[in-house]
């Protein structure tokens, strides 16, 4: 049956389906708002999977050190594991500059006005940017701790970094964003000392108040400390990955933000 | 912010709807949304207008309904409601919940004026 010409109306639902009243017809639809974003997510997932490799959706608000959290772990993997990056930013160059300076591909994506990638314009970077040979795909997104996270990718992990610069009730003033998180990343950690008013524990609380049971990682990205665990989170991932590939079950964000349509609907 | 994105997304959709259906205009959109969705209701109700002018959803009524945030809670079993940034079980206190209710961005219905 499909929906396009009305054989998937029966006489059990025909009276929800069409209900014309003086030429009016009512139509049920329990869609998803963004279901054509989600359909091109979905649509860039397979995509990677094709090509074996785990894609990570990396947020935060601005200067919260994505770049540099990159930038280290190239440093610390770029021997063992083919690396790419996809940089969302409203306008310049520098970050894909400096992904590109430690030897790895990085395509910048300039969003103009926009304040969030979505599944069109990473599918658009897609045709430019070869995932041939690649394990690991990082997608910078706009540093943006709202509307990011309403746009699925088609990534398989998504990353989220809280800086000890930030207040530690980000988890709580943004609860949407942090929910999305298969893992946050404290950064900047070299700087704890300075800071009075940030308590690493109270971050913590107010990440568990969101229900949330994802391991939070405190380290700093550009004095090279306590990497260790971010890195064998992410290893631990993209082997996770690779093993469920071979076993056919399609790797998802863990919090599906849009859980609430797929219990609706069937799960893929 | 990106609730102008989610309206024309919206707007596309609905006047997709609307043309398989041969329809002349939109007379209702109906959308439940949930305080989890990430999406501002008076920000998607100021925008609508703006995203659906020159299309066949232009003049259209916007019903939105609220979905309760509800959470149903793994170690002791209690559904109860809760609120964005608090989403312990408020019974045992445990972070072992799910939220049940609450994620939704959902296009209900729409109704077309058909003829």
């Amino acid at each position: 049956m499909c929906n396009t010409c009305g054989c998937n109306i029966t006489s059990g639902n025909r009276e929800f389906a069409y209900k014309p009243v003086n030429g009016m017809t009512a139509v049920s639809v329990l869609e998803n708002l963004l279901a054509r974003n989600d359909d091109q997510a979905r649509h860039n997932r397979h995509h990677f999977d094709k090509h074996d490799l785990i894609a990570i959706n990396v947020m935060s608000s601005p200067g919260a050190g994505k770049t540099a959290l990159l930038e280290a772990t190239i440093d610390a993997l770029g021997n063992r594991y083919r690396i790419g990056v996809i940089e969302g930013d409203l306008e310049t160059e520098n970050d894909a500059i400096r992904i590109r300076a430690k030897g790895v591909p990085a395509y910048q994506i300039i969003t103009g006005a926009a304040c969030h990638l979505d599944a069109h314009m990473l599918h658009n970077a897609l045709h430019e940017f070869p995932l041939e040979g690649l394990d690991i795909l990082f997608i910078e997104n706009v540093g943006n701790l709202v509307c990011p996270a309403s746009f699925d990718l088609g990534q398989h992990r998504n990353v989220i970094l809280l800086s000890v610069t930030e207040g530690d009730d980000k988890p709580a003033k943004y609860p949407v964003m942090f929910r999305a998180a298969d893992a946050v990343i404290l950064t900047k950690s070299d700087l704890l000392p300075m800071l009075d008013d940030f308590n690493p524990a109270r971050a913590e609380l107010n990440l568990r108040s969101l229900g949330s049971r994802v391991p939070l990682i405190t380290l700093s990205a550009r004095k090279s400390l306590d990497l260790g665990d971010w890195l064998d989170w992410l290893i631990g991932e993209l082997v996770q990955k690779r093993g469920k590939l071979a076993s056919d079950i399609p790797a998802q964000p863990v919090t599906d933000l849009r859980s609430i349509s797929s219990n609706t609907r069937m799960r893929e | 912010m990106h609730e102008l994105s989610v309206c024309q997304a919206l707007v596309a959709q609905v006047e997709q709807i609307a043309i398989n259906h041969g329809a002349l205009k939109v007379e209702s959109v109906k959308l439940r949304i949930g305080p989890l969705s990430g999406v501002e209701l008076s920000l998607l109700e100021h925008a609508y207008p703006f995203a659906s002018a020159g299309t066949l959803v232009e003049g259209s009524r916007l019903e939105i309904e609220r979905a309760p945030l509800k959470l149903n809670c793994e170690a002791c079993g209690l559904e109860s409601e809760a609120k964005p940034n608090l989403l312990t079980c408020r019974m045992c206190g445990s972070c072992l919940t799910r939220v049940v209710s609450g994620e939704e961005l959902t296009l209900m219905s729409v109704e077309l004026i058909t003829a």
